[in-house]
């Protein structure tokens, strides 16, 4: 009696689960996939997917993205690795990510416009360098002003894993390290960033992924001198109203996405497996 | 458990209390479908003066509900999939055709309305809609240049062709639109706006990605921000935006170049949703009485096609060659067609490739 009243509560817990899951991630895939098999008049075709992977512009710019995407994590986790290490050696460590947390609470746009007003010419920046005489600069608009408000906003997203399983170091590990004679450069690299590695790889997922469809800031702070998929997807859905191709870039999209978690989560495996 | 539920219970009942709040305030302004003297208004944001809204309520009655948009494609997408029991709305030239093809519209009635005598005549009759069957003008604009003269010379960028000149590397903003940035480059070539040609679109895309050196950035409606800013010294845009933006800093002077640009309409229309016709063409008649025009215009900004309303606007303002350009410009203003859906993706694809020339 007892296992099946169990089991028929679990399926009961599962319900709510179920209906979001097919609700909000099954059924919008597949709505996705079909759109992007069909003409406009709803006859099955392979045109979108033929119209895509033969144009240059898209390629390229699915190249953009990627490339984009890439830097975007590199510069997140460069910052990240040791501001959560630093972190995690303070007293009030809580408190301290809390701070870090806070700008997440406020709207992505808010954000980005704040940016506007620091680094445009009349801004804070150009104030501040206009004191030592120095003239206006062009901030905005280029590579560098884009990669560092998306790294702003991403930084969050990759301190939050790292610093978690930094916190889960058992400490006498370290101890341990140390006691075996390794300094602190070895138990640095040898105990602590390998078993910091699920973070790490958690916080590229959570970096990596938003990146790739980044389109509000690649107009507002890049001016367009940026161009990701992201851009493509609005305009088509937008714009021209082709919601056909707009999916198909959207696909594509996904599919960079699961390999992007295939990849990561992959060489976790393999270096477990190597028993570090 | 027991201090979940409760709390749980208190979200439950202050939610079922700001429902009914919300209800309540609904139905007493008119959006509920309860009341008769209504008028469902779907509009552009902040693109009528409110203190008209109080007098068009206080002289007939009808309580307005006033829903914005703020792309002629949202406000197509949500008129088509219905739901939706918008009397009157505000689509652009391009738009109003497209709707009119698909069954969107209502025609108007013209022995209903009393008004419409008093608008010019070179804004009536336009080709998306022959004999105003379905629509009356609201507001019309040009695509232009907005300059800043603590930077640019006047006589310097008079004209679309004095935008490729060297010494403006890296100093115009253009404005993210494809239909635009390849209206610029086919005028400059002698093209129509609405050329169909595969040849003429890709010199105009050609052309166009020679001016790329020249080119800050290519946003939208940032621009007024940034040139009020000073952030660029030239920007190519719509007049209504750099009325806008000449508001705030009043370095910056708006130029149509007079070889030609896009005129642009938006037009108030009745789509098919509408359930209150009478208060519809009462608001119709309202807009169109002169002094009400010439005080919504002053208070957007943006041109009225009402010529009797002309006397009721300040000196300064009627004579404004930027924003009410003299008649040989304005002939060689030319109105966007709705090119239908395989040329529109032929402009933004080329529109894409220029973008993506820069690297």
């Amino acid at each position: 009696m007892m296992p099946k009243s169990k089991r028929q509560r679990q399926f009961f817990y599962i319900i709510p689960y179920g209906i979001w899951l097919v609700l909000f991630v099954i059924a919008p895939l597949v709505l996705l996939v079909f759109q992007s098999l069909t003409t406009p008049t709803g006859h099955f075709t392979l045109h979108n997917y033929a119209i895509y992977f033969a144009s240059g512009t898209y390629l390229r710019m699915t190249f953009n993205s990627v490339w984009y995407a890439f830097l975007i994590t590199v510069v997140t986790l460069i910052v990240s690795y040791p501001m959560a290490y630093l972190l995690n050696q303070l007293k009030q460590k809580q408190f301290w990510l809390l701070l870090i947390i806070l700008p997440t609470w406020i709207n992505l746009l808010l954000k980005t416009y704040a940016f506007i007003g620091l680094l445009s010419k009349s801004g804070t920046v150009n104030n501040f360098i206009g004191l030592w005489g120095v003239v206006p600069q062009q901030l905005l608009f280029s590579d560098w002003s884009f990669l560092l408000v998306a790294a702003y906003i991403e930084i969050p997203f990759m301190i939050l894993p790292i610093f978690n399983s930094l916190a889960e170091i058992n400490p006498r590990l370290e101890q341990a390290s140390r006691d075996l004679g390794a300094n602190r450069w070895q138990t640095l690299r040898r105990v602590i960033v390998p078993l910091s590695m699920p973070g790490v790889k958690a916080g590229i997922q959570a970096v990596f992924i938003p990146s790739l469809s980044l389109f509000m800031i690649t107009r507002l702070i890049g001016g367009n001198r940026v161009i990701t998929l992201g851009t493509a997807i609005e305009e088509h859905f937008l714009v021209t109203q082709n919601w056909q191709l707009g999916s198909t870039i959207g696909v594509v999209l996904i599919v960079a996405m699961v390999i992007t978690m295939i990849l990561t989560r992959d060489r976790a495996r393999r270096s477990a497996r190597k028993g570090r | 458990m027991k201090k979940l539920i409760t709390g749980i219970s208190a979200i439950l009942v202050l939610v079922v209390l700001l429902f009914g709040t919300q209800r309540y305030l609904a139905s007493q302004t008119g959006t509920g479908e309860s009341s008769d003297k209504v008028l469902n208004l779907y509009n552009w944001g902040d693109y009528l003066d409110p203190d008209l809204i109080t007098k068009f309520t206080k002289e007939t009655g009808y309580k307005v509900s006033y829903e914005t948009f703020d792309s002629n494609e949202a406000m197509y997408t949500k008129i088509k999939q219905g739901g939706t029991s918008y009397d009157l709305t505000v689509p652009s030239d391009y738009m109003i055709k497209k709707m009119k093809r698909e069954n969107l519209l209502l025609p108007l009635d013209h022995s209903k309305l009393t008004g419409i005598n008093n608008y010019d005549t070179r804004f009536m009759n336009q080709t998306f809609d022959k004999n105003n069957k379905y629509s009356l003008p609201y507001f019309w604009g040009t695509l232009g240049i907005i300059y800043n003269d603590k930077y640019v010379k006047p006589q310097d960028v008079q004209h679309w062709d004095d935008l490729w000149a060297p010494k403006f590397k890296n100093q115009i903003m253009l404005v993210d639109s494809a239909r635009d940035a390849l209206a610029m480059a086919l005028i400059t070539q002698n093209k129509s706006v609405n050329d169909k040609s595969t040849a003429d679109l890709a010199a105009a895309q050609a052309k166009l990605t020679t001016l790329m050196p020249n080119i800050k950035a290519i946003i939208a409606d940032e621009i007024k921000m940034y040139m009020a800013q000073n952030e660029a010294a030239i920007a190519v845009t719509y007049s209504g935006e750099a009325s806008q933006a000449m508001g705030n800093n009043s370095h910056l002077h708006y130029v149509v170049p007079s070889e030609g640009s896009n005129l642009w309409f938006d037009n108030i229309v009745m789509p098919k949703t509408a359930k209150h016709k009478a208060a519809a063409y009462a608001f119709l008649n309202f807009m169109s009485e002169p002094k009400n025009a010439a005080q919504n215009a002053t208070y957007v900004g943006y041109a009225t096609p009402n010529k009797r309303a002309m006397p009721f606007l300040s000196e300064a303002v009627r004579h404004d060659k930027q924003f009410y350009p003299d008649k040989k410009t304005l002939d060689n203003l030319q109105v966007y067609d709705d090119l239908g859906q395989r040329w529109t993706e032929k402009y933004n694809d080329a529109f894409l490739e220029f973008k993506m020339s820069q690297r």
